[in-house]
């Protein structure tokens, strides 16, 4: 009935405040990196579990953007006569496809993060931008894999980027901005209209058509391309076209575009979420 | 203002600190308000501070929560507009579109529900305090209020400390992983660092018991062994507060005394807890404090044993006196019928009973069949509906296992003094023939009930004793201390 150890002392202790949800809305970033541990856990359990009893496991990684890309390069490429700016198919397609693939998948699993988590969020505290953030982080080790091939194929082509390739990280920062900011809006809306789920890969399919992936953005006359632009992976595609191959576009009112709206995207992404944590909270 | 004590020594001493207190206060300036806490004590309690912590305590609120309430949708989500939807609103009725919102009605509101409406309440360190109520009540949200999962619709709280939440066992552990990566997992999710769950590894999986099986996936591990190892990462939390639900109520009793176990060991560190639970048993254990939850709002926030009692009475509700006045709708069958049942302590009906008095129970039925040979008994069950004993009238002299004439009967029972245990005491009353063949001609289960108090006054086996003494039963023994050399 009574305590027998004294307290332990309340210094240095955090305060909790808990509000009902109101108008202003404060991103927290740094409740966020004290969570940083738990991001790792995620990103760590994502990434186990998806590789466990798999029969080819990691070679998955490879095998999608790989054969696409053997696909687009016999239809797009041989026989549709696409032009590919000087670059032998399989590097234009592989190119392109490396941080496409990355992209669709994070999105598809940055989509299903808050409700694949449900019995997680109904239990325990831990700021929910967690969820959609270790499903972007988790797809990066799928990239580094398929990175690892392309990097055999430019040996393979003779391809030679030049001082070009030193900007690549930049780009795939864009691209990891875009699947975060688009997944925030998209696992938020999933969360409370549950079919979201099911446009998602329709959405990626059209998507990608939309972007240079199967084309090159030369193919926009040049009137547009800043709408163009503003599909933000038309900029992330190009720019790793150029980064890594040395030939394509340069950066430009294209790139300029694209970063604008992935700075739109992402923020309008993390507030939309902040915002719509508490309605989550009760419907998921 | 009355100020009372977290817990603290005698009045004297009281009076000096609230002095010192009230100067240290106005120094004090913004921060958190370190307050006094108020809660309503009973004469027990304060009897009882005598005996509690040694050290003369500050205690500073962990837990305020002011006027919380959290408002539920309920019924059908309106679906996910399409723009189909819009377009046929449109055509079939075209005003609405235009009409502006009609501001939700205050009450009979059929489309939403208050699962919690203006619960104020505030927890010193190192209290461990009990949350009861019925299901439904609104235990549940509070406590995912307080850790944060959903968020009130009205209301503040501010907690101090880290949090650790129970909400359920085994949060975030995953099949596929293994025992020691669900470990790892399900420890970060909780709170712990990957640093503390390293260090505390060998601990956790020594209390599971699952040593052998800590490198395989949890999918192949029974029930039994995947509760273990949820609890086992549970119970090496150690946040400042901890607020458990009902996690006590799944596992079978070894387990289940294992996590009551842990949890008083936690209790006893110091630590804040807010525990919520239907085990009584458990509550008025573990808890100093209790806090009775109905229909969303506090109807009493007392100590645990004045909760529990609150809670069992409320759920049963039934009186020292029942009556049947019509013989036709009274229980029973052509052979007796019963007609009334009291509880008669010191010659009136009472509804509280002194531990040390005697307390009989009486029957009154009415036998229909000349020459039946009747048995009256009475079992007695606990709050918790443990039976602690039966008892009927075949030795008794005048009517006991001899054939009765038709008429009223009254079947008298007296329980001794010193006897029975403090807390509520439901009465089974029952008359049966055993003879050619058993036959129950009425059984009234919880048909009346009493309060046994034990204020510790002289003639109590309790006396001044302020802890909580347990037991089903609590005779007056003979004692004899003989002093050998």
């Amino acid at each position: 009935m009574s305590t027998t150890g004294a307290p332990i002392p309340l210094t240095d202790v955090p305060v909790i405040d808990i509000t009902p949800p109101s108008g202003w809305l404060d991103l927290n970033f740094r409740e966020l990196w004290q969570f940083r541990e738990l991001l790792y856990f995620f990103v760590w359990r994502d990434i186990k579990v998806r590789y466990k009893q798999t029969a080819i496991g990691a070679a998955w990684a490879v095998l999608q953007p790989l054969m696409t890309m053997l696909v687009f390069s016999l239809f797009f490429g041989r026989l549709a006569k696409i032009p590919s700016g000087g670059l032998p198919y399989p590097i234009f397609y592989f190119s392109a496809l490396l941080p496409w693939m990355y992209f669709a998948g994070a999105l598809q699993n940055a989509t299903n993060a808050v409700v694949g988590q449900q019995h997680v969020i109904t239990k325990v505290y831990f700021p929910r931008l967690v969820l959609p953030l270790s499903a972007v982080v988790s797809g990066l080790l799928d990239f580094a894999i398929g990175f690892v091939v392309f990097l055999g194929m430019m040996v393979l082509y003779r391809v030679h980027p030049g001082k070009a390739i030193l900007t690549f990280p930049a780009f795939l920062l864009l691209a990891v901005a875009t699947a975060l900011g688009a997944g925030l809006w998209l696992s938020a809306l999933n969360a409370i209209y549950r079919d979201v789920h099911y446009v998602v890969p329709f959405l990626i399919q059209f998507w990608m058509f939309a972007s240079p992936v199967a084309y090159p953005s030369t193919l926009v006359p040049e009137r547009w391309r800043w709408l163009y632009g503003l599909n933000p992976m038309a900029g992330v595609i190009e720019g790793f076209r150029w980064a890594l191959t040395g030939k394509g576009q340069p950066p430009s009112l294209l790139l300029a575009a694209s970063a604008g709206a992935v700075i739109v995207v992402l923020i309008g992404g993390l507030f939309f979420f902040r915002k719509m944590e508490g309605t989550i909270a009760d419907v998921v | 203002m009355n100020f009372e004590w977290c817990g603290g020594k005698g009045r004297e001493e009281r009076s000096k600190k609230q002095e010192a207190r009230s100067r240290k206060q106005e120094a004090r300036s913004k921060n958190l308000e370190q307050g006094i806490h108020y809660s309503p004590f009973t004469i027990h309690h304060l009897a009882f501070t005598l005996h509690t912590l040694p050290f003369a305590l500050m205690s500073d609120i962990v837990i305020r929560a002011e006027s919380l309430g959290k408002r539920y949708r309920i019924g059908e989500r309106e679906r996910y507009l399409a723009l189909r939807d819009i377009l046929a609103r449109a055509v079939s009725a075209p005003a609405r579109l235009f009409r502006p919102r009609k501001p939700s009605s205050p009450n009979g509101d059929p489309t939403h529900i208050w699962a919690l409406k203006d619960v104020s309440f505030e927890v010193c360190q190192g209290e461990v305090v009990g949350i009861i109520g019925r299901n439904g009540a609104g235990k549940t949200t509070l406590l995912k209020i307080l850790a944060q999962v959903t968020r009130p619709t009205e209301g503040h709280a501010r907690l101090k400390g880290r949090v650790g939440s129970l909400l359920e066992v085994g949060t975030g552990f995953h099949p596929e992983l293994t025992g020691r990566e669900n470990v790892s997992l399900s420890g970060a999710i909780l709170g712990m660092r990957k640093k503390e769950i390293e260090r505390k590894f060998d601990e956790i999986v020594s209390f599971a018991e699952v040593e052998k099986f800590i490198d395989t996936p949890l999918k192949y591990y029974s029930t039994g062994m995947q509760m273990r190892l949820a609890f086992a990462v549970a119970a090496h939390l150690e946040p400042e507060i901890l607020l458990v639900d009902e996690v006590l109520a799944v596992g079978d009793v070894a387990f289940q005394k294992k996590c009551l176990g842990k949890m008083e060991y936690v209790a006893k560190q110091g630590r804040t807890v807010v525990f919520v639970s239907h085990n009584m048993p458990a509550v008025t254990r573990l808890c100093q404090r209790g806090i009775v939850i109905e229909g969303g709002k506090v109807i009493l926030d007392s100590d645990s044993l004045e909760a529990a009692r609150r809670y069992s009475s409320s759920g049963v509700g039934t009186s020292a006196e029942r009556r049947w006045d019509d013989v036709n709708s009274a229980p029973g069958d052509g052979v007796a019928r019963l007609i009334a049942a009291r509880v008669i302590s010191e010659g009136v009906v009472a509804e509280s009973v002194d531990i040390r008095n005697p307390v009989s129970v009486e029957m009154d039925f009415l036998n229909l069949k000349p020459g039946a040979d009747l048995v009256s008994a009475f079992s007695f069950l606990n709050g918790d509906g443990v039976i602690l004993f039966v008892s009927a009238d075949f030795h008794e002299s005048r009517w006991g296992s001899k054939p009765r004439p038709r008429g009223v009967f009254r079947a008298k029972c007296t329980v001794p003094g010193n006897f029975l245990a403090e807390g509520q005491v439901s009465v089974c009353v029952e008359v049966s023939t055993r003879n050619p063949q058993y036959e129950i001609h009425f059984l009234e289960r919880d048909c009346i009930s009493f309060q046994v108090v034990d204020r510790g006054l002289p003639g109590s086996v309790r006396a001044n004793w302020g802890r909580n003494m347990p037991g089903l039963v609590r005779p007056a023994l003979e004692w004899e201390n003989l002093y050998l050399g």
